[in-house]
Order: structure tokens, then sequence, then C-alpha cells
């Protein structure tokens, strides 16, 4: 599988998310500069962590309108797998490709830990190895995570089983003070309509190694390179 | 313009060394000129009153590739590979403009770094503040809300996590905090790039954010003493721009993996002129630029302002000519626009034009080598021997259990989570053992080696003793590196001190100096660079003698990492090092007893060495499942910080007597090993000379510490540690002041 991580100026998890896909997975990767058109030929796209203009703005508000987006958003458009972590979760929330938006965290300050999120959903491209219920212990590492979206959207998301992670304690359950930033319903992560979207705060990047304190991010990068595996890439111009 | 006392004084310079000035130039210099001169002349540019001590630290070693002098120093770490390192304060910006202070002190440390040619890959910061409470309470929560937040802003947002420091709370901050950042890179050992001008006729280029008028006269600011007008000074302060960095930062590594590039320094303190006529100094070179060119954010600014401007994230680099395009292009691939500002020339001036008239025009020697040098007289204050008396027979009895939890409430030994909760400690995924567990810890990818690295300094100890106090400093600063299972291999420092100008001051300066370079020589640590702090000082109260001391190590397998924390029940606790009784200047006198007297620990530097090798070697034989030094608070607190963050873990200890409790006795590291490890592990101790002994084993939910035979400490591991973690947060959890 080739990965293709998209690297805006101020992205800082670009070469976490490669490491991982490159070194821990042992699959092909390339970072891809926001200022080209073309995916050059990925199966999968990572949109990575950082403050891809700054941020001073509004989250991933100038990213959108960068060269390479309208690549990213027509290769998701066809089916092609694409997982927004953490900033570039902020990124595709901008460029319409998820829906809902990012407030600053409840206490306004950045949160820098590990959280526990648990599966919800098993039908996307990037949780297709993991189980319902399977609780990841994973980091965050951000100042604006607070997930929040019109009420009749979040009812959406979770009626037609698009919220895919949840903030939960030891045992499971999404309470109130294991939700780290204040986000609506616990959401930690969610998934376009057709699937194969998806984005997180949570870092499953930096949860690949056990040296670096956590293997449970492993299972979204084993999902999509397994589901590719079977179903046969969707391939980016 | 006339140049008269009120002119002098308002650039911080004396009549002796305008005469000085006049002698060099053989004329009145410009207004431009004066400027220049008065920054550069500052305590912080020019080190006039502290250079003739720092020459007696330890700067050499076989691993040391670069001393002091340059952007930051640099060690060999093996596999072709260099750490490059250097501690730098901001600590007067910060107490004007908490947030914007320690901001852009971060922001100019790791351009000290890449600079270098180096990667960035990891921040430290050593805090120190007035108290949370009390009077001054509502200010320093303020103070230190703002540094926190300016640290996590600026790192977090330029992807470098921070994974390590200190923090520590003392009335002589109150008026005068310290803010002092480390940061850490990685570079190829022959790819380091020096911050030099050369070659007549190569070209200069200013690439970064646009010069405006903040921070005229920060360095000249930062080398007086503060009064009640300080807030006036908040124009001085800078703004950073943590965005703008991480693009200087990526386009420089980039121009760097090139041979277009000959030199390059940054522009922190003094700016353009401090760039300019050092990168022209240490080449051999002169420098012409022309102000006409410098890009500028605000209209109408005078060569003066140009030249004196602290804006921040801007880099002057001389590149090599006939690569000019090359050079341009790899800028414009990050948006930057690179400025051609002028040329290298071939005689030593540094010359600034302004629209092609002269405005000044001075020899670099002048502005760097021949800056005035003084030799200031020191005398030991009165206090000391006052100070040092102290019977501690006369103290009331307390309970020690009660004592211990009152010793973790303390917020300078509470967990500091609430503070590097805002830090972003894991980007980059190096980081290896997790913030607050143990000396920050990067691995370097590609070989199987991480870096430890910690920083330290007792301003307490210092007070009462600044020899001994800096040389426990450095001890303290390696044994933490060394806990970690890494070997000391090189040292930075940061000192931070009151007004030379003082003789009871120059006095702690001069001893906590010279014992600084007799323990970096006995550990084995040479010191590579480092940031002199003087002047800190708030309406004539001057801070606690503060030498911060930064300690990186090696370990050659990275899987062998140790924190401090317990690992299951049943493994014999182990204390390396001596027994002893020693209360003088330690936490427990000042938190149960309110008192900062008496003689601090004694130090044998022989032993600490030893012990520190010691550790080193079992860790890397992989017998440690835990290491943590004997420092604030004693051997009690090192044993309940043992136990924090283990879901409970508790221990059961025996010591000879009550009196060892607190006592902070140095070169003393508790470890936990597997119970069938002890005997191979006291072999060891004592083929290495270190004393060891077995004083109990971990397991329970309890702390249980018996003392003579009777029991002293009781109590739930669960319980303390509430009390330890919530310490610090609960102060922010009131709306802050």
């Amino acid at each position: 599988m080739k990965f293709a991580i998209v690297v805006f100026p101020g992205s800082n998890c670009d070469h976490d998310s490669y490491h991982a896909a490159r070194h821990v997975l042992g699959q092909d990767a390339a970072c891809i500069w926001h200022k080209d058109t073309s995916l050059k030929g990925a199966d999968v796209v990572i949109v990575p962590g950082g403050f891809a203009h700054g941020d001073y703005l509004r989250t991933g508000a100038i990213a959108r309108f960068s060269p390479i987006m309208p690549a990213v958003v027509d290769f998701a458009r066809r089916g092609g797998p694409v997982l927004g972590i953490c900033n570039g979760f902020q990124i595709l929330l901008e460029a319409g490709l998820l829906p809902g938006a990012m407030l600053r965290n409840s206490d306004l300050r950045f949160h820098c830990e590990h959280v526990i999120v648990r599966v919800e959903q098993t039908d996307t491209a990037f949780t297709s190895s993991a189980s319902v219920g399977q609780r990841l212990r994973l980091p965050i590492a951000h100042g604006e995570g607070n997930y929040f979206a019109d009420p009749a959207i979040v009812r959406d998301l979770e009626a037609s089983r698009r919220v895919i992670f949840r903030y939960c304690d030891e045992r499971g359950d999404a309470t109130a003070a294991s939700n780290p930033n204040g986000a609506v319903n616990n959401i930690a992560g969610i998934c376009n309509e057709t699937r194969n979207v998806v984005g997180l705060m949570p870092h499953p990047e930096r949860a690949c190694e056990s040296s670096l304190g956590s293997t449970d991010g492993l299972v979204l990068f084993e999902s999509v390179v397994t589901t590719l595996a079977q179903e046969g890439a969707i391939r980016t111009a | 313009m006339s140049i008269n006392q009120a002119v002098l004084e308002r650039h911080g310079l004396r009549r002796g060394e305008y005469d000085r000035i006049v002698a060099a130039l053989t004329r009145e210099p410009t207004e431009t000129e004066l400027g220049i001169f008065s920054v550069m002349w500052s305590e912080h540019c020019s080190y006039k009153s502290s250079r003739i001590h720092l020459k007696k630290l330890p700067t050499r070693g076989s691993r040391v590739l670069q001393g002091p002098g340059e952007n930051a120093g640099a060690v060999s770490i093996g596999d072709g590979l260099a750490a490059v390192f250097k501690i730098e304060s901001h600590n007067h910006p910060s107490f004007i403009e908490p947030y914007q202070g320690a901001a852009t002190g971060v922001g100019g440390i790791i351009r000290d770094i890449f600079t270098m040619g180096a990667r960035p890959i990891a921040l430290l910061n050593a805090l120190r503040f007035g108290p949370l409470d009390g009077p001054d309470g509502p200010r320093t929560r303020r103070i230190m809300d703002g540094v926190v937040r300016g640290i996590g802003g600026y790192g977090n947002s330029i992807g470098i996590p921070t994974v390590g420091g200190e923090i520590a709370f003392e009335e002589a901050y109150a008026g005068n905090p310290l803010v002092n950042v480390l940061c850490l890179g990685i570079v190829e050992a022959d790819a380091i790039v020096k911050g030099k001008a050369s070659g007549a006729g190569n070209p200069v280029y200013y690439v970064g954010a646009k010069t405006g008028r903040d921070g005229i006269h920060g360095a000249t600011m930062a080398s007086a003493e503060f009064d009640e007008k300080s807030a006036e000074k908040r124009p001085a302060v800078q703004v950073g721009d943590p965005f703008m960095e991480k693009l200087l930062l990526e386009a420089c590594l980039e121009l760097m993996a090139t041979d277009a590039l000959i030199g390059v320094q940054d522009m922190g303190a003094a700016g353009l002129t401090c760039s300019t006529c050092e990168m022209g100094s240490r080449g051999g070179a002169g420098v012409e630029i022309d102000v006409r060119h410098v890009p500028q954010r605000e209209t109408g600014m005078t060569p003066y302002e140009i030249m004196l401007s602290e804006s921040q994230e801007r880099m002057l680099l001389v590149v090599k000519k006939g690569r000019e395009a090359e050079v341009e292009a790899i800028f414009e691939k990050w948006d930057l626009h690179a400025a051609h500002i002028g040329e290298v020339t071939g005689d030593g001036l540094m010359r600034v034009k302004d629209h092609g008239r002269v405005v000044a025009e001075i020899p670099n020697a002048a502005l760097v080598d021949q800056a005035p040098v003084y030799d200031r007289p020191a005398a030991q204050p009165a206090y000391i021997d006052e100070a040092r008396s102290f019977d501690p027979d006369a103290l009331p009895p307390v309970v020690p259990t009660e004592a211990l939890l009152r010793l973790l409430a303390a917020p300078t030994i509470a967990s500091k989570r609430w503070a590097y909760r805002q830090y972003d400690t894991m980007v980059r995924t190096n980081t290896i053992a997790p913030a607050g567990l143990s000396a920050g810890v990067v691995r370097v990818k590609g070989t199987s080696r991480a870096l430890a690295i910690a920083t330290d300094g007792n301003g307490r100890y210092c007070y009462l003793n600044p020899r001994r106090g800096a040389m426990l400093a450095v001890a303290e600063a390696a044994r933490n590196v060394a806990c970690a299972g890494a070997m000391p291999i090189g040292a930075t420092n940061c000192l931070n001190f009151g007004s030379p100008e003082r003789p009871e001051i120059m006095w702690q300066f001069v001893e906590a100096v010279e014992g600084i370079a007799e323990a970096c020589r006995a550990l084995d640590v040479p010191i590579t660079g480092g940031n002199v702090s003087l002047y800190n000082e708030t309406d004539g109260r001057a801070i606690y003698p503060t030498p911060i001391i930064g300690v990186v190590g090696l370990m050659d397998d990275a899987s062998r990492v140790v924190t401090r924390t317990f690992k299951g029940s049943g493994d014999a606790v182990i204390l390396l090092g001596e027994d002893g009784a020693e209360l003088g200047g330690s936490e427990y006198l000042k938190t149960i007893h309110g008192l900062v007297r008496g003689d601090i620990p004694a130090l044998d530097l022989t032993r600490e060495h030893a012990l520190q090798t010691l550790v080193v070697r079992l860790a890397s034989r992989g017998w440690l499942k835990s290491a943590h030094d004997c420092s604030d608070g004693g051997i009690a607190v090192t044993l309940a910080e043992s136990c924090f963050d283990t879901e409970g873990t508790g221990a059961s200890v025996e010591l000879a007597a009550t009196s060892e409790l607190f006592s902070e006795t140095a070169s003393r590291i508790v470890i936990s090993v597997e119970a069938s490890k002890e005997k191979d592990v006291l072999t060891e101790a004592s083929a290495g000379g270190v004393p060891a002994r077995r004083i109990g084993t971990t397991g329970g939910t309890r702390l249980a510490i018996s003392a003579g035979g009777e029991k002293a400490i009781d109590v739930p591991v669960a319980a303390a540690e509430r009390v330890w973690s919530t310490a610090i947060e609960q102060f922010f959890k009131r709306a802050v002041a």
C-alpha cells in the first residue's frame, strides 16, 4: 500500500505519520507538499496534525485552500480512504469532507495526555480490524478539540452510526469526566456518509510502538491496509 | 546630536564606556553608532562582568565538537551524529509580559539550535516563581499561567516536544521570576553550520519576519534592575510567531542540505546589530548592509530603530555568490522572502547605510572583542555566617507522616502535571519516557541510542552556599540523567543572579562559577555553552543566586530507559549512597519549620561520580526496575514519588533513624530491582565503591517507613498521591487573578 501524507507548512506530525506507515508498518509512504496538485498514485491519504498555516485564524481554515486539497477531495469522493488526525481532522471539517466544527477545549487549555476512546463502529476503512467497544489508549495534544455540530447534525451522525470513536473511561463508559475537551456526546472521531473518510482528534500515529507507551493506534493503520488488500485500492491521481 | 549624561543613561552607558567608544572610532559616534555600541556593550551581549570568570569553566572534552562562542554547543553521540544544545534565560520579558516573554524565549533558543544545522527534537524549561499563595499569590499565579501558556503556545505549534524541566517556588522570585529554556537538536557531526560571514562579495540575506519597533533596547532592558516603572518597558518585549519560525526552521534546514550557505545567525538579542557584527567578527570579515533593503513592518523607521529592533523570527544569512537564485527559490517554496540587504567585505568593518548614505561604520572588533571587561569587586555577604548557623536539635518535634504530607503538597515538590499537561510532550514520536517520570528521554531515530536530559539548580542552596550549591546543581542534573540510564556527556548553564555591581552578588557569582567548574571537571561533563542573566532584582531585592545546569546524557540502548516508578510487588528497594542527617537548607526546614538556614549538604564528587557510573551500568544491564534520586524532601519524598503513578503500589522500608527521613544528603539514589537480583546489585555496588543496602520491599497499598525500629510514616499511597497531584492544580481552579 502507498500512504500519502499531506504536508502543510505548519504540519508537525507529518514525520510521525510517515514513520508509522513506513517504518512501523513497513508500507510505502510519501510526503506530498501542499502546493502539489497530485497525490501521486497513493492508496491512502493521511492529513496529519500540526498548525497547517499557523491557525491564528481558525484551525484548518486556510489549509482547505491549498492546491493539494482538490485532489484530496476528489480522492475522497471516489471512495479513497482518507484519515484526518487532529489538525488534519480540523482541516477535513473546514474542507467540508466531514460535518461540524471545533471549539476551544472547554477549560480553554491545551491538553497533552493519554486518553481512552471506544471504537463505536467497525465498518470504516480505518476500524475494520478493530472490534466494537474496543478501548484504545491514545494520546491527545490539542487546544481546539471540542467537537461541535448543530443538534440536527449530531442526531444524524448518531443515527447513521458515523460516530467512530468516543472518549470513555477505563470501563468503557462515555462519562463527562473522561471527556478531555467538552466534545458533544464525547465525540472523538467521525466518518463521512460513505465511511471512507475518518477524522479523529487523538493521535494513533503516536501509539504504534510499545516504547512510546501504547500500540493501540496500530489498529487504524492495519485496518486500512487489510481493507485495501481485500477490496482493492482506489488509486489517487 | 549632543551626547549628554541623560543620553548616556538612556543607553545604559557609563561616561568611561563612552570615552572608550570615542577612542575606538577616533571620533564622536553617530546616533545609530551610539545605539549599536550600547546594545553590544550591554551586560546581556558583552558579558562584561562575567567574562573573566566564565573562562574558568571546563569547555573541552573528547566528545565536544563545539564549545562556547557559537550559537550553541555540540557533543558527539556516535553514529556520526552530534547533539546540539543550549539553555537561555528570558527572565525580564517574562516578568513584564509572561505569555510573550516565555514564548519568545522558546523561539529564541530554537533558532540557536537550528542555525547550527540541527533539527530541534526536545525542549526543557527551568522555571522559578514566587509563592502561589499569600500576598504575592495572585500575581504569581497570573505570571505562571502566562509563562506556561507561552511555552506551550510556541513549542506545541512549532512541533517540538517539551520533555522535561523543573519548577520551584521561593519568595525570592516573587518580583523576578526565572524562565530558562533549553533546546536540544540533532545534526550530522560533519554538517554543523557556523555563524560566520566570509568571502568578500558574498551576498548577505535577511529572511523571516519584518522588522518593527518591538524590542528596541531589549538587551539593555535585560541589563538593568526592575522598579515600579517596569510596566512602562512593555514595548521592549517582543511578540512571537511560531508559524513564521516553523517556516524558517524548515527552509533553513533545507538550505543547509545544499552547499550554498556560508553562515547563518539568528537575530536575537540586539537583532540585526549583533548578528551582523558577530558574523563578521567570527569570519574575520566585514559586513555592509543598507537598511533600505530591510523588510519593515512600520513606516518611517530610522536606521537606529532598524538596527536595534528585536522583532522575532528573523535570520541573517551569508551565501555563496552565484547561488542566489537557488537560495531564493528555497525560501519562496516556504513563502518566505529572502531580502538581499548587503555584502561581505574584506575590511573588518560593520558598515550600515541608509539609502546609500553611511550611518554607521564601526570595526567589528570594537563591538565584539574590545567590549569592556570588568573585574568587579566581590565580597562575602554579611548574612552568610548568621544564616549558616543552625542547631537541628532546637527544632520543635513533628509527626513524620504529617510532615511528609505537607512536603508533598509543597509546590516545589508537588506534581507539575498541571503545567506539563499543557505542553505537547510527544510530538515527533521520540519521547520514550512518559512526562514527569524521569529526566526527558528522546530516542535518536535511525540508531539504537537515546538522549536523556535534565535541568537542576537549587536557589536556596546557592543562597546559603553558592559554591557548593552550584556543585550540587551539576551533580543533581547529572544524577537525574544517570537515573534514566544515560551517561552524562555534556552540560550547559544559565547563570541567574542579581546586580554584579554589588560586591555581595558578585561574590555569589564567582563562587558559583568556580563550583560549577569544579563539579563539571570531576563528573566529566564539559560546559559547551550557556547564558548569563544578571540584574535579576526588583526594587533592590535580588533573587536567590540561581545557576541552572542542563546536562545531556547518552544511552546506547534506548530500550533500557529507567523511570522513577516502582513496577509491581516484591521487588527489593535498595539505597545507593550513604545515610545522612543533613537538614541545612532543606525543603523540610523551609516548609515545615519556616527556616532558610544551616549549611547545605556535603558533596564528595568522587563518590558522586562512582554513584552515577554504577547506576548507568546497572541500567544498561537491564537490572533496574526503577531509579529515583534523593533531593528535595529527602528519602521519604523519594520513596513516596517512587510509589506515585503506579496505580498505588506501596512499599515497606526501614531506616536507621528518624533524622534520615527528610535529610537531603547528596549522592543517593533509591532503586528497585527484582528480589533475585539483590545480591548481584550489592556486589556490583561494592565493586564500584558505592555504599549500598537493601532498605525494603515494594508491595501493598501503603507507604510504611520505620526508623530506628519504630513506625515513622504509614500512609495509604492513594491518599498521599492525591495530596501531591492536586497541590498545584488547586491554585488554578479558582479564577486567575
